[in-house]
């Protein structure tokens, strides 16, 4: 049983090593892992039971897309472990987090800390909007919504099989203003999916802005408990009410509604609202600042 | 010629009893597409997933990805155009062995413009991995499960319901990637699909008696496309090729022949009879027919222009129209 101590940790080292990267690279999505790193924490750390992978991996080079003539496909699933009737399966639905699940694996001794190198580089799996080749992605998820109605389908399949382990979907909120989502909520819970399960990083963000000023999903623990799945409101930086409401038994689809903050940690960000979608640095003096908050970060270490 | 009433119904059931990896899907049309006795057959095989395709697509994969073989019915129009981000992300990008059987295709429907499929082959073909096959007719309609049953990837299925003629004999069934070669005349080439073909088979016999030799293929597999048979007879054709579809003349079969042709560099004229760059309206099927120039008088008035004469066929020298009755017993509703 991993300790509440050691979930902490493994949000912060994920934190930083996004951190790290986006400086390194003069941008990229930095709030999706101040906000959902936690989540990444107690889904790596705690909850997924998976099988296990033989040491760090190294991604190979990007295989081709999957066709008749390329049965080599490689899944980015192998980060993962090999699937098995006991076992979880996890799906990645807003692939945007790709940066995200990359240093979550890496913390979690799944994927080679090099791996990032080749982050968004020409010929790499290391997808910046991460496919199903990509270390630890299963399925083709960069068209928001679709991961949790693919997820239906694999649950069912595995309830057909008397299958006890469990489908878990990562999810983003934005997400919940697509029609499908609400398609697929009404189809799992129509069909006692209870091996599906959905945690969702609800940092009230998207790429326009904050969710409240483009579309609203509120009360949306009420809306999806109306449509028959259970469904909790957590605070999304307690890596142990995290975990312990992800693992509540339940005969019908859990959906975990875990409320973030896109700045956690780094009030520095904040400064970009309402943007808070992709940092890009917009001069030498707010990198600067950047740089200098890491270093803090570091020395607090 | 032999009527036959509703051959999917049993064929699937009875090609199901032995596979039990095959699922069938349905939003809410599953009398309308002719699984309603498959459901009550196999009841535990059987996914209603409601008026929702998107979801059901997407469910498609993950069942395929776990080694279903999930059998989508509904409407055409609802599979490509409904759902059509949700077939190419969760189900054709990926490669999944699901079967996509999309039901009223072009304009034999009155269901109006809200039911026609007129652009499905067109979008289907342009889907990567997506293998795209159609039936003209019972037989075809009979064999086009094991026809495309070791395809592992996935298909679209342009099907045909309720009653229909037997064109091509029981024995001959379906094979993916192969045209049939119905007529042979060194004059004018035309290549049909679907339900066209019957219409040409009506205007090839009258055009033959007037000393017109006519080739005539039928071609039920529009993607991979360009078989031995089918290029053959478009070389040819001294007077040019006549392509006659259900669907828009832009990326269906006429175009599938002109790229053909230009790929081949074979020297032909083509006229392709179809829907011309327009949606349709709710009529009976001849009706329709007629109005957009999809019947054997249309491919008869233009084997006219091509060889340069008049050929004086009435509309008594062509086949009695066969007329469907628009409530007719085999189907679960007016559509």
């Amino acid at each position: 049983m991993t300790t509440t101590a050691e979930l902490e940790n493994l949000a912060e080292r994920i934190r930083n090593r996004v951190f790290e990267h986006v400086l390194k690279n003069n941008g990229g999505y930095l709030s999706q892992a101040l906000s959902a790193a936690e989540i990444f924490a107690a889904l790596y750390g705690s909850v997924l039971k998976l099988g296990p992978v033989e040491g760090p991996l190294v991604p190979g080079e990007f295989p081709g897309v999957p066709s008749n003539s390329n049965r080599a496909y490689n899944s980015g699933g192998r980060f993962n472990g090999a699937p098995g009737p006991d076992r979880d399966r996890f799906l990645f639905s807003p692939a945007h987090y790709a940066l995200v699940l990359y240093a979550a694996l890496i913390e979690a001794g799944r994927l080679d800390p090099s791996a990032l190198d080749q982050f968004n580089a020409d010929g790499s799996t290391m997808e910046m909007i991460g496919a199903e080749h990509s270390p630890g992605v299963e399925t083709t998820t960069g068209s928001l919504a679709q991961a949790l109605s693919q997820g239906a389908g694999i649950a069912l399949a595995r309830q057909m099989r008397g299958e006890s382990g469990r489908t878990w979907v990562f999810m983003s909120d934005g997400e919940f203003q697509e029609g499908q989502t609400w398609e697929a909520l009404q189809f799992a819970s129509y069909y006692r999916l209870g091996g599906l399960r959905a945690v969702v990083d609800a940092n009230g963000q998207q790429c326009d802005g904050a969710m409240d000023d483009v579309m609203n999903i509120e009360p949306v623990v009420e809306r999806i408990r109306s449509f028959g799945c259970e469904a909790v409101s957590v605070d999304g930086h307690d890596t142990a009410r995290l975990a312990a409401e992800m693992d509540r038994p339940s005969s019908q689809p859990v959906i975990v509604i875990a409320r973030t903050d896109p700045a956690h940690t780094l009030p520095l960000l904040k400064e970009r609202a309402p943007v808070l979608h992709y940092l890009r640095f917009t001069s030498a003096e707010e990198r600067e600042r950047y740089q200098a908050a890491y270093d803090e970060r570091m020395a607090a270490i | 010629m032999e009527l036959v009433s509703r051959p999917h119904v049993d064929n699937f059931i009875k090609w199901s009893a032995t596979r039990p990896e095959v699922l069938v899907l349905s939003a809410d049309l599953t009398n309308s597409c002719e699984v309603g006795l498959w459901r009550d057959t196999y009841p535990d095989r059987f996914i209603t997933a409601g008026m929702a395709e998107q979801n059901m697509l997407s469910v498609a994969g993950g069942l395929a990805r776990e080694g279903f073989v999930p059998f989508i019915h509904t409407f055409a129009v609802f599979i490509y155009r409904r759902a059509y981000d949700q077939l190419a992300m969760s189900v054709a990008y990926p490669n999944l062995k699901v079967r996509l059987v999309g039901f009223l295709p072009g304009i034999i429907t009155p269901g109006g413009v809200t039911h026609q499929a007129i652009e499905d082959i067109a979008i289907m073909r342009a889907t990567p991995n997506m293998t795209v096959v159609e039936t003209g007719d019972a037989t075809e309609v009979e064999s086009v499960l094991d026809a495309i049953e070791h395809v592992d990837g996935p298909v679209y299925l342009r099907m045909l319901r309720g009653e229909m003629p037997r064109l091509f004999p029981a024995d001959e069934p379906m094979v993916i990637g192969q045209s049939r070669l119905l007529s042979e005349g060194d004059d004018v080439t035309v290549i049909t699909a679907g339900v066209t073909t019957e219409e040409a088979l009506r205007a090839t016999q009258a055009l033959e008696a007037r000393g017109v030799g006519i080739t005539h293929v039928h071609v039920s597999t529009h993607k991979p496309f360009g078989d031995p048979i089918l290029h053959d007879a478009l070389r040819r054709a001294r007077q040019g090729v006549i392509t006659l579809e259900n669907h828009v003349v832009t990326g269906g079969l006429g175009s599938a022949v002109a790229e053909h042709i230009a790929d081949c560099g074979i020297g032909t004229r083509l006229v392709r009879l179809g829907l011309q760059d327009t949606y349709a309206h709710g009529a009976s099927k001849p009706y329709l027919m007629r109005e957009y120039r999809l019947d054997a008088a249309a491919l008869v008035e233009t084997v006219e222009q091509l060889v340069g004469r008049p050929l004086a066929i009435t509309e008594e020298d062509l086949d009695a129209v066969r007329l469907d009755a628009v409530h007719s017993a085999a189907k679960a509703e007016a559509l």
